[in-house]
């Protein structure tokens, strides 16, 4: 294949190097090379043309939480799957939690993942490593040992930190590393057995609530113990009206905070669950119709930097039992981009805003390569068919799990190419290569 | 209707339907004992149950089914057989209906979406007992002839009974005004927005009932720290004789059993002359007779 592209005439939204256009995007041997609002023309024998007229060319989109479920949880999901389902929705990169079994908590299942990563040669698998062994809240994991094996930030996601003096050094101590700390926020004394937004439906579906407050009130005590570390702390999955407060206010008083909302938090609300669907069942859980407002205007404002889909992959059999007793989580990386469209639709955000929460806020968040299309960047491009419509089908989905709220919905706005380092990974609905 | 799932949804004339087809029962209408004849009723308690169970029970003997009584007690659930599968095989045994009780809220829903049978809900965890509530309703309707304009006190553990939310549909769907009291950890949020009435004062409400229905208190809700002694709770909002007495003269006690007395009830009231708790009971096996036929046709 040829090393020389040049995608032509799309409109390339880079939001970090302030481009809206149309431009000719050249790249050679993996890297931008020329960002380019005159017609470019290469005088080289093999150069590949994507013709992208009418359409967007975009950086690649980061997703900063995902779970591939590689190594324990392989009938979910594998790091080939998760790869071809990040591809497919336009991800060039993505962050692999450290809930697996065993957790990674070592260079041993780092080094592992990032060998499966390797081996699948579809999209860049950044690792989180955990806060503490085993997540268990007890001691810290070796974050230098997990820092030199390549993990980005580290997390105990799925679970809180309760101890807060645990929490208070490993904000400490992450800061010789200057390495993020994603926290997943649940104080489990107001949680609970809770398995749904506390509230109206709650109350008359007869299922024990989660209120607000389990998140918030995390949410402010690590804020505090941020502002007496200067660590650098980043929020997961906000959910509701009271986080986005608190961290909007932190951020205005100059706090390291990052904080990322996923689709179904901005999309649906607590209704959802319907009759008790499990695949409206998440943690932290859906919200009020209110939250889903805030998490919006958080979106729009700057306050929640990145959009993250908290990829949860399970199988039927987690699924097809009584709510209570059904695993939390959904699969999102093939219908993020459609429903963060949907906002630009809706007037909620503008187009620009919405591609810099793909690309350029999770890039800086997390300060990974890529997110923007720069001279001397990675080739990591998406082109996207803004108008093209299509509707949601699980059974079609590259993830090995189906587990979505949005099964059936219509959307618009549709990969039609991924680029990974100059490498084409997938096209029109098919995986290109992934050997 | 298909199945009866829940109280909620249900018009005024389905209800209505079914409770004057209960009194036909009770008048010992037209004999009603070829109607299932031949069929099976599959009683499936994964929780246990007796006056439920039983009252299902003898409603089908009456329509001439052969009931399967099938508990979770030593069964494949035991082994961590699926709600689905189990159900699966059950249906495969061949019952027109499945009288499901279940410890999760929302179960009975799960198995209807997998079935072809009827399913009947016979209480699923915090959220609805629908032929408790047609009985109650039944009750008062015979005591009163019509619910409209009464004021109907339910009293206790309103955050985990599924009693009071099938109570609070059943009756304002009849036109009843419900007040549910309790203390405020015991009370969910949104309770206004589905028809009621909301009360922390028990003292407050009861000169305006025309009936209240005390609820089970279970006394672990003590240590989750909902209350902080079962005699305190007695205290504020036990239906004493002292308080009894500040009762409208005709106003009627009710209690879903089994009933703690002395905590939530005292017995004087329980058995005095304003209950009517026995009757409930009774009446229990008219409506699930009316149930069953209404779900089978």
């Amino acid at each position: 294949m040829s090393s020389t592209i040049l995608f032509r005439r799309g409109r390339v939204i880079d939001p970090r190097n302030g481009v809206d256009g149309v431009r000719d995007v050249l790249v050679r041997d993996g890297r931008v090379t020329d960002v380019s609002e005159a017609p470019l023309s290469v005088n080289e024998p093999d150069v590949q043309v994507v013709e992208a007229a009418g359409k967007l060319v975009l950086p690649g989109f980061i997703d900063l939480h995902v779970h591939l479920r590689e190594p324990g949880e392989e009938g979910k999901e594998t790091v080939l799957t998760g790869c071809m389902a990040a591809v497919a929705g336009g991800f060039t990169g993505v962050v692999a939690m450290p809930n697996t079994k065993p957790v990674n908590d070592s260079v041993l299942v780092t080094e592992y993942v990032k060998a499966k990563a390797r081996e699948a040669r579809l999209c860049h698998v950044y690792l989180a490593g955990a806060i503490t062994k085993g997540l268990q809240g007890e001691e810290m994991a070796e974050m230098g040992a997990l820092v030199s094996a390549g993990c980005v930030c580290i997390t105990d996601d799925g679970r809180p930190v309760m101890n807060a003096g645990l929490m208070r050094r490993a904000l400490q101590y992450a800061q010789l590393f200057d390495l993020p700390v994603m926290v997943h926020e649940e104080d489990l004394t107001l949680s609970g057995k809770g398995v749904m937004n506390e509230g109206r439906t709650s109350t008359r579906l007869g299922l024990v609530g989660i209120p607000p407050s389990a998140e918030v009130a995390m949410v402010a005590r690590d804020l505090v113990l941020l502002e007496e570390t200067k660590g650098r702390l980043h929020v997961a999955h906000v959910s509701c009206e009271g986080s986005v407060r608190l961290i909007r206010e932190a951020k205005r008083q100059g706090l390291r905070v990052t904080a990322e909302a996923a689709p179904h938090h901005f999309t649906l609300d607590d209704e959802a669950v319907g009759a008790y669907d499990t695949h409206a069942r998440m943690n932290p859980p859906l919200r009020t119709r209110r939250d889903v407002e805030a998490l919006r205007e958080a979106l729009a404002d700057g306050t929640i930097d990145a959009i993250a889909t908290d990829h949860a992959p399970h199988g039927v059999l987690e699924k097809q039992v009584e709510f209570d007793k059904a695993w939390n989580g959904v699969v999102g990386l093939e219908t993020a981009l459609g429903l963060t469209l949907a906002l630009v639709r809706e007037g909620v955000l503008s187009l620009q805003r919405a591609v810099a929460l793909l690309t350029d806020g999770p890039a800086k968040a997390f300060g990974l390569p890529g997110g923007h299309l720069a001279a001397g960047a990675p080739a990591d491009i998406v082109v996207v068919e803004p108008n093209a419509e299509w509707t949601v089908d699980s059974a079609r989905f590259f993830s090995r799990s189906r587990n979505t709220p949005f099964h059936g919905r219509r959307l618009t706005g549709r990969v039609a190419q991924t680029w990974v380092s100059g490498r084409l990974v997938f096209e029109d609905g098919h995986i290109k290569e992934h050997r | 209707m298909r199945h009866l799932l829940g109280i909620e949804g249900l018009r005024r004339a389905d209800i209505e339907a079914l409770l004057d087809r209960a009194e036909a029962h009770l008048q010992g209408g037209p004999d009603a004992s070829h109607v299932l004849r031949g069929r099976v009723v599959a009683n499936l308690f994964f929780e246990d149950s007796t006056r439920t169970r039983t009252s299902f029970e003898m409603a089908a003997h009456a329509l001439g089914a052969r009931v399967l009584n099938w508990t979770a007690a030593g069964s494949s659930v035991s082994k961590g057989e699926t709600l689905l599968d189990t159900v699966r095989n059950i249906e495969a045994t061949g019952p027109v209906v499945l009288v499901i009780r279940h410890r999760s809220s929302g179960a009975p829903h799960l198995v209807a979406k997998h079935v072809r049978c009827a399913v009947v809900n016979a209480g699923d965890g915090t959220h609805e007992h629908p032929s408790q509530a047609l009985l109650d309703a039944f009750t008062l309707r015979r005591r009163w002839g019509r619910l409209d304009g009464r004021t109907v006190v339910i009293v206790g553990d309103i955050l985990h009974s599924r009693v009071a939310r099938s109570n609070l549909h059943c009756l304002t769907a009849l036109g009843a005004r419900v007040v549910l009291c309790g203390p405020p950890t015991l009370l969910p949020p949104g309770l206004e927005s589905l028809g009621a009435e909301v009360s922390t004062s028990l003292d407050a409400v009861l000169p305006r009932a025309d009936a209240v229905m005390c609820l089970r208190v279970q006394t672990e809700r003590q240590t989750e720290n909902f209350f902080p002694s079962a005699r305190e709770f007695s205290r504020l909002f036990g239906l004493n004789a002292a308080r009894a007495e500040r009762l409208k003269p005709e106003a009627l006690v009710l209690h879903p059993g089994p009933m703690n007395r002395g905590v939530e009830i005292a017995p004087a009231v329980a058995d005095g002359p304003r209950s009517v708790i026995l009757e409930q009971v009774a009446h229990g096996v008219a409506v699930r007779r009316a149930i069953l036929e209404e779900v089978c046709r």
